[in-house]
């Protein structure tokens, strides 16, 4: 039943080619776990692919403890070296001075030697940069969207040439009042699949807790040309050891 | 249409005149459509200059949102062999390191520095790493046009993606600025731009259609009108937006007619199609007439005949006494006397006070000027 429910709906929808998937989620439908699973589909077994978390959002601690449950230890692929974790939560930090720029600018180069270290090794699988979230890099960034955008950036080409996989969370509802285009506008722009949490818009149900919608947005080099479906909706719950995802009205 | 538009820049510029411009515009409804279309120009107006067929001899892409891969990558599959694109096509790539970052990592770790602009391996990309600095990016653009061989003066074509992502690190008015000195530059042949248009104010995306003469639109074709595109979880119409969508194309004539030109857009494989639609004079038209289940519309012979018909004014004059009601004569006395004079007038008030008073009320006009209905205001000269 975990493996049928444990993304299998999610995995579908997803289109092996995307390279930059934005999460959006609100208040009411926290889409956290989805990156969880992720993570966790990114440091599976079979595949030898690895991770490079930037977290701001959460400590080792909380990522340890929730992907345990799932069946995955970070600590031991942290020691392996599969992933690497970056604690962002003081984020430029007061000491280290100088602009925000700079302060971005040296991530991404701590970024990008994990990036390369990777692909120097023996590893077979993609590399996925993970951002949890967006919206707080904004905010260490002093709400400057255009050096976030420019950090991301940079992330979008290490994607392109170096075949990673992009995975940023951003919390929609910060950015739905009406001033104007923000970061969530761009990163729209910038993504390849967007998946959206939303809560169920006919309202509160206990078995369910909300729902998904994954878009494709279509790359211009497509894997596969004559390829169906770009939009998906389903419901999705979220349990100790996963979610299980289910069309509206298939369960009983 | 599309093809209109490709060949306004094939054609190119006049002497003494500012290049063509193209602006491709699209919005987030259908963001990956106008990426495409703008791919599909700049594929068309490489292979034209491939072909000789265009005033320039070369394309010079600024890429910003798309690796230069994928430009050469597209021209390949229109038909381009590598021999054409390494003499036709240069990419300024402004993609893989907009701010240097990269290559001081580079330099840090080697302790090394190659020079700035660098050229990679392949002579078609150049890097490009300073953004910010708009007065370099367009002397690279005119160095690169510069490149292309030819006898006598050489034309070249500047396509830019996109103008979005140039105004995150400079102006509206230095890259407007930019496009202007481009267009009047005298071996820019044309230049074509994209723009998301709902990442910017809606003047500013204005700004840039002033500065084109050709403006492609790409629209949605199913919009939700009562919710727009926030309605959370119903995102049904975006499957149908992301295959689909309309294609305007406004084009200003040099004797400064504008045309509006309307298409579908579909994806195709690695590539759009345009189909044809009628032209937009045509949609109006029907679109005017609402949809009834009868005809409201007339046939050739039903015109003709309602232009035969004579209304009943047409005569009057032509040898018929005149039979308009003036307010002041009966019909049959106006009919035996056509030429009202004041005279006539007059005996008709005297006949009036002969006959016998039985409650009638007798009105006499002030003056001939008036009009017997005038609708001025009665009250117009009280003053409260």
């Amino acid at each position: 039943m975990e493996e049928y429910g444990g993304g299998d709906l999610l995995g579908e929808a997803m289109c092996a080619g995307a390279r930059v998937v934005v999460v959006e989620d609100c208040v009411e439908a926290p889409a956290a776990f989805v990156l969880h699973l992720l993570l966790k589909r990114a440091l599976a077994a079979g595949g030898g692919g690895g991770a490079a978390l930037l977290a701001l959002a959460h400590p080792f601690s909380h990522y340890d403890r929730i992907l345990r449950k799932m069946g995955c230890n970070l600590s031991m692929h942290r020691k392996s070296e599969r992933l690497h974790f970056f604690d962002l939560q003081a984020f430029p930090g007061g000491t280290r001075g100088g602009a925000i720029a700079d302060s971005l600018a040296q991530l991404y180069s701590a970024v990008q030697r994990v990036v390369e270290t990777y692909r120097a090794g023996e590893n077979a699988g993609r590399l996925t940069v993970m951002i949890d979230d967006v919206s707080l890099l904004e905010v260490a960034a002093n709400g400057s969207a255009d050096d976030v955008l420019d950090f991301l950036h940079y992330c979008v080409t290490l994607t392109s040439e170096m075949n990673c996989l992009l995975v940023v969370l951003i919390h929609e509802d910060i950015y739905s009042s009406e001033d104007g285009v923000g970061l969530l506008a761009h990163l729209r722009y910038i993504a390849d699949l967007v998946i959206k949490a939303a809560p169920l818009s006919t309202g509160l149900a206990a078995d369910v807790h909300g729902q998904l919608s994954v878009v494709n947005k279509g790359m211009l080099i497509e894997q596969r040309p004559a390829k169906g479906q770009k939009v998906w909706n389903f419901h999705f719950k979220v349990k100790e050891n996963g979610a299980d995802f289910f069309y509206p009205g298939s369960r009983h | 249409m599309a093809d209109a538009a490709v060949r306004c820049l094939r054609d190119g510029r006049l002497d003494g005149e500012h290049a063509p411009a193209l602006a491709v515009e699209g919005s987030l409804q259908c963001c990956p459509l106008a990426a495409r279309a703008m791919l599909h120009v700049a594929a068309a107006v490489a292979s034209n200059a491939a072909a000789g067929k265009a005033q320039a001899r070369g394309l010079v892409v600024v890429a910003f949102d798309r690796s230069p891969e994928v430009y050469l990558d597209i021209m390949l599959r229109h038909g381009l062999d590598s021999n054409a694109l390494s003499r036709c096509v240069r990419i300024l790539d402004c993609y893989s390191d907009p701010l240097g970052w990269k290559q001081n990592i580079r330099s840090q770790q080697q302790q090394e520095n190659s020079g700035t602009p660098c050229s990679t391996n392949k002579d078609t990309i150049t890097t490009f790493r300073s953004v910010k600095d708009v007065d370099k990016l367009s002397c690279s653009i005119i160095d690169l046009g510069r490149g292309f061989e030819g006898e006598g003066k050489t034309y070249f074509s500047v396509a830019v993606d996109s103008i979005s992502s140039m105004l995150r690190h400079a102006s509206v008015q230095s890259i407007s600025g930019l496009l202007s000195n481009l267009r009047s530059h005298d071996q820019i042949s044309s230049i074509f731009w994209l723009m998301h248009s709902d990442l910017h104010e809606t003047k500013f995306s204005r700004a840039f259609e002033c500065l084109s003469t050709m403006v492609a639109c790409v629209e949605p074709e199913v919009v939700d009108s009562v919710y727009g595109e926030e309605r959370r979880g119903d995102m049904s119409f975006l499957e149908h937006n992301y295959s689909k969508a309309k294609f305007h194309v406004r084009l200003k004539r040099r004797n400064g007619r504008v045309k509006h030109l309307y298409e579908e857009l579909c994806v195709e494989g690695y590539d759009v199609k345009f189909i044809s639609a009628t032209s937009v004079s045509m949609e109006v038209n029907q679109s005017l007439l609402p949809k009834v289940q009868f005809n409201l519309e007339l046939s050739e012979k039903e015109r003709s005949d309602r232009a035969n018909v004579v209304l009943p004014f047409e005569h009057q004059g032509k040898g018929e006494p005149i039979r308009i009601y003036d307010g002041r004569r009966s019909l049959p006395e106006a009919h035996q006397d056509p030429n009202l004079t004041t005279a006539a007038l007059m005996d008709e008030t005297e006949a009036l006070k002969s006959a016998n008073p039985k409650g009638e009320i007798h009105y006499l006009r002030d003056s001939d000027d008036e009009r017997p209905d005038s609708d001025e205001d009665p009250d117009d000269d009280l003053d409260i």
